[in-house]
């Protein structure tokens, strides 16, 4: 039989504003345990949250530019568990009303756009975490996390495969890390997935019987923990055995998936409006304003790299993974006019130089106006092309501009033809056999020449020129 | 006269003329507590170092001339409102020994205004209850009857002024705690409107519900405390800001020709007939004022108490889910594992009231059950908000009974939560719209217990509450007569 395979997600970003969104605690990483914790966030009795209305403008944001209706009035319900990292026994979250629905985002799926609904965007607290003594039965509880503002992004059930998901979980992270409302780290935990997957067979419309993936850390787990969900799916199935409704989390170093709770097991959230709070009124002024301040998206700017500097939508897609890096790009360009080569030398050896050290480009120590001219002088034959390869390697290395490195090292290419034909005068007289061959019909010998020369130059001699002069003094 | 059975204004006449000192009145107010508290309870906590340091500095302000509304002024708190450094129990055992790092913003506001804080008043658990029988803390009794129940939840608030165990004092309402123990105890309680005065540092039991109010001897201290604890506060996002208005001045005004509402829902069988009398006598007073008594109807009042038991029940159960032996107050000792510690806590921690509404609330949210319950009583509530809506455009101010009965003896009621809930049935209503109201004494019955007339305003209109209750008091010339204690 063959399955299709059903996937929706559903994202937590951590918002990058400077508090939290019910106090005035800082939202900082790191810290000794409960140093960014007051009595909001340690839920002590008789204390009130206020919210911050930032974490409001930054999740309008992430609503814009993912085509959601921003929902006029929206409000926050309380989500009822007990749990030593939730400090009141319930989350400040977002429930029948949430801040934003109905949106979308669009995929590159073989070269066709592919539709992914947002079913909706809401607001929530973070809660706490936990850390187990590993010598004794103690467990200790850091507040620090408590009440740093997250939204939640869940998608519609539209993605077909792991691929797919692990597409669109990156489409979504390059949006909020381009918005400049979430740091997108993963590992610290910034940006986190759940994921729910069932199986059907081909053609069948009714959804299956869905697990919900969780403790997936990285775009890979994301994709291989669904890759390995559908196939334990898939073996369920042809062995005649029932898929369960359940929790399942992902256990890296083995490489499966396990059981966590079923839904019986299943929290009744007794969600109801939290009374402590009251409606949020977006009016379509606010909207407008934050419309405003939105920057251009990944792909706006993909088709615009593509349009504009004619370049392949391969490297616009690299070129835009990043806004910083896109930002460079098109300074380089700005800079030098050629972007083209400037797409060549920023893909090529400044990707390279920084993968390898495992850098960003805001760390890169060639400035876009370093890149711009070595571009230029190339273009100006002032050096080789052969040559701005070692050039750029000691840009890399020493943060020098590339006049300096060319004039340090002597690289300038020999552009002056009086001296050029000296040395291929000299050349061809100690080289009469092979003149003779060549002009014999031998041609391949052509590029004999052209090596003496480079030898007798160093390689500094302007590559073209010497093609020029060789050709008309060989015949 | 002593002075701890004086006003909040007289006390004031008598400090601006160099008549007394804060000491002198402190003194007073102490003296009286060591005579009467171990009968009548009000308190949990005393605060007499603090509140002798408080009365010095008091004195040394008033000899510079700085004479604040409340200077010198000895108030009792709620053990409901947060005391920074000073231990605050909510009346149960759960939180017997926590201290809240922060002061309540009344506690703020009347601490700047000049008051002396006596103590900590006496309470239902978590404020659920309406005789104070609940407090983990023992009961407190009736200043009149010793026997028999002062109201609750704040009955320590009102048998502390009505002992003259202090000048004024605080409490809180979430469904007549203010009201009805003012009522049976004999003494002025007003609830203000919902977003009036801050809830922040107030523990929260149902929080679309409660607010804070004072408890004073008349109604010109009503005004006098209303000044310093009304105002928006952006600490508390269901703060108002609504300007607020000198409320002394509503004081001695007249009422001719205003329009006094009298909803047939609330005088029907099962009022006690004393106090049917007594409300009867309180129209003709207002009558005689030059009030109008118009005829209104509030139809929804017959499902204001089921509805008030599912939405604070259902908001409790979510307000005190935090008290889970991991942070403050109590812990149970033997506890195997986490689930274990939480409901070993819990169950040592609080009384059978509050685990009966934390269940009846939990039940109300459960999945399956919100729409039937939390839901529908949702509804219903925004159709009762919807009754006194209309209601004030046909009248100015609504008068109804206060309670059904006078105190009742300690122990009646406690095995029939039932009964004890219709204690508050008249002062409910008030909360669920959200709208203002005060009792205040209209007499006595033949046993010589206290009875209270209440009335209802509209939102924000404490004034109207506050001129129409002291022409009230004034007119009907109440006898007045202290509890022998």
């Amino acid at each position: 039989m063959e399955f299709e395979t059903v996937i929706g997600l559903e994202v937590h970003a951590q918002m990058l504003t400077d508090t939290k969104i019910f106090c005035n605690c800082s939202t900082k990483f790191g810290g000794a345990p409960n140093s960014h914790a007051c009595p909001v966030c340690l839920g002590l009795p008789g204390v009130l949250p206020v919210l911050n209305k930032k974490v409001v403008e930054y999740g309008m944001k992430m609503a814009l530019a993912t085509n959601c209706t921003i929902n006029p009035s929206n409000s926050f319900a309380r989500k009822n568990y007990f749990y030593p990292d939730l400090p009141k026994g319930y989350q400040i979250s977002q429930f029948a009303y949430p801040l934003a629905e109905h949106g979308y985002i669009l995929l590159e799926i073989n070269g066709e756009q592919k539709k992914i609904g947002i079913t909706r965007i809401h607001m929530e607290e973070d809660a706490g975490k936990l850390m187990h003594d590993e010598n004794n039965p103690v467990s200790y509880v850091d507040l620090n996390r408590t009440g740093v503002p997250l939204i939640e992004i869940v998608s519609e059930p539209d993605m077909r495969s792991p691929e797919e998901a692990a597409d669109y979980l990156k489409r979504l992270h390059e949006i909020l890390v381009y918005l400049e409302i979430c740091d997108g780290n993963m590992e610290e935990g910034s940006f986190r997935c759940d994921a729910n997957v069932s199986i059907r067979p081909k053609g069948q419309e009714e959804f299956g019987i869905r697990a919900e993936l969780k403790n997936m850390n990285s775009f890979r787990n994301v994709q291989r923990a669904l890759e390995y969900e559908v196939k334990r799916q898939q073996y369920l199935v042809e062995n005649g055995q029932k898929i369960v409704q359940e929790t399942r989390l992902w256990d890296d170093a083995g490489g499966v998936t396990n059981s966590m709770r079923s839904k019986e097991e299943a929290h009744d959230y007794r969600y109801f409006p939290d009374p402590d709070l009251v409606p949020v009124m977006v009016d379509e002024i606010w909207i407008a304003r934050i419309r405003e301040e939105l920057p251009e998206l990944p792909l706006v700017k993909r088709e615009r790299f593509v349009k504009d500097y004619q370049i392949p939508t391969y490297d616009a897609g690299v070129l835009t993974a990043d806004k910083a890096l896109a930002l460079y790009y098109e300074d380089v360009v700005k800079l030098c006019g050629k972007p083209k080569q400037a797409s060549n030398w920023v893909m090529g050896d400044v990707l390279r130089f920084l993968n390898e050290e495992k850098r960003d480009i805001r760390q890169c120590p060639i400035s876009a106006k370093s890149l711009a001219d070595m571009i230029t002088l190339i273009e100006e034959g002032v050096i080789s092309g052969k040559m701005a390869k070692d050039v750029i390697d000691d840009m890399y290395k020493t943060g020098k501009p590339p006049q300096d490195i060319i004039k340090e090292k002597g690289l300038v290419q020999i552009t002056d033809e009086g001296e050029l034909i000296k040395t291929i005068s000299a050349i061809i007289e100690a080289s009469p056999n092979q003149l003779k061959d060549y002009r014999g019909g031998k041609e391949k010998l052509f590029g004999f020449f052209v090596g003496q020369v480079m030898k007798a130059t160093q390689g500094k001699a302007n590559p073209q020129l010497v093609n020029d002069l060789l050709k008309k003094m060989l015949t | 006269m002593e002075l701890y059975s004086l006003t909040i204004h007289e006390l004031q006449e008598k400090i601006k003329n160099g008549d007394v000192s804060a000491m002198q009145i402190a003194e007073s107010v102490f003296s009286r507590i060591d005579a009467v508290e171990e009968r009548v309870h009000s308190y949990i906590r005393l605060m007499k170092e603090e509140a002798l340091a408080a009365a010095a500095k008091a004195d040394e302000n008033i000899k510079k001339g700085d004479i604040q509304p409340l200077t010198g002024i000895p108030v009792a708190l709620k053990d409901i409102v947060c005391t920074k450094g000073i231990t605050t129990t909510c009346g149960s055992h759960i939180l017997h020994n926590f201290v809240p790092p922060y002061n309540a913003t009344v506690v703020e506001k009347l601490s700047a205004a000049g008051a002396v804080f006596v103590g900590k008043a006496n309470m239902d658990e978590f404020a659920m209850g309406s005789s104070t029988e609940t407090s983990y803390f023992g009961p407190t009794s009736n200043p009149w009857d010793l026997e028999r129940i002062p109201g609750g939840s704040s009955g320590g608030s009102a048998t502390a002024v009505a002992a003259d165990e202090c000048i004024a004092s605080i409490g809180s309402d979430t469904g007549g705690s203010i009201r009805q123990p003012a009522a049976l105890c004999g003494v002025v309680g007003m609830k203000p409107t919902y977003g009036r005065v801050s809830r922040f540092g107030l523990i929260a039991f149902a929080s679309s519900l409660d607010q804070i109010g004072p408890f004073t001897k008349d109604v010109e201290d009503c005004a006098i405390m209303m000044n310093v604890l009304a105002g928006y506060d952006p600490k508390e996002s269901t703060s108002v800001k609504t300007e607020v208005p000198d409320y002394r001045r509503f004081i001695g005004g007249d009422i001719k020709g205003w329009k006094v509402g009298i909803p047939k829902e609330y005088f029907v069988e099962g009022i006690d007939p004393e106090i049917a009398a007594a409300v009867k006598k309180a129209i003709a007073v207002v009558e005689k004022c030059g009030g109008q008594i118009v005829d209104i109807t509030l139809p929804h009042t017959q499902y204001c108490l089921a509805v008030y038991y599912i939405i604070a029940p259902a908001e409790a159960s979510s307000n005190l889910a935090r008290y889970d032996g991991v942070k403050y107050g109590l812990r149970t000792a033997d506890a195997r594992d986490l689930m274990e510690m939480y409901t070993k806590t819990r169950r040592q921690g609080f009384g059978a009231e509050v685990k009966r509404r934390i269940m009846i609330g939990t039940y109300a949210l459960s999945a399956g059950y919100y729409d039937a319950y939390y839901g529908k009583a949702s509804q219903v509530r925004a159709l009762i908000r919807r009754d006194f809506d209309e209601a004030f455009q046909q009248c100015d101010v609504i008068l109804t009974p206060t309670t059904p009965t006078p105190a009742f003896k300690i122990g009646e009621k406690t095995d029939d939560p039932l009964q004890m809930y219709l204690s508050d049935i008249f002062t409910i209503s008030t909360n669920l719209a959200g709208i203002p109201g005060i009792s205040v004494p209209c007499g006595f019955t033949a046993a010589g217990l206290p009875m209270g007339v209440q009335f209802l305003a509209g939102h924000f209109e404490e004034g109207k509450l506050l001129q129409i209750a002291s022409a009230y008091e004034k007119n009907a010339a109440i006898e007045k007569r202290r509890p022998t204690l």
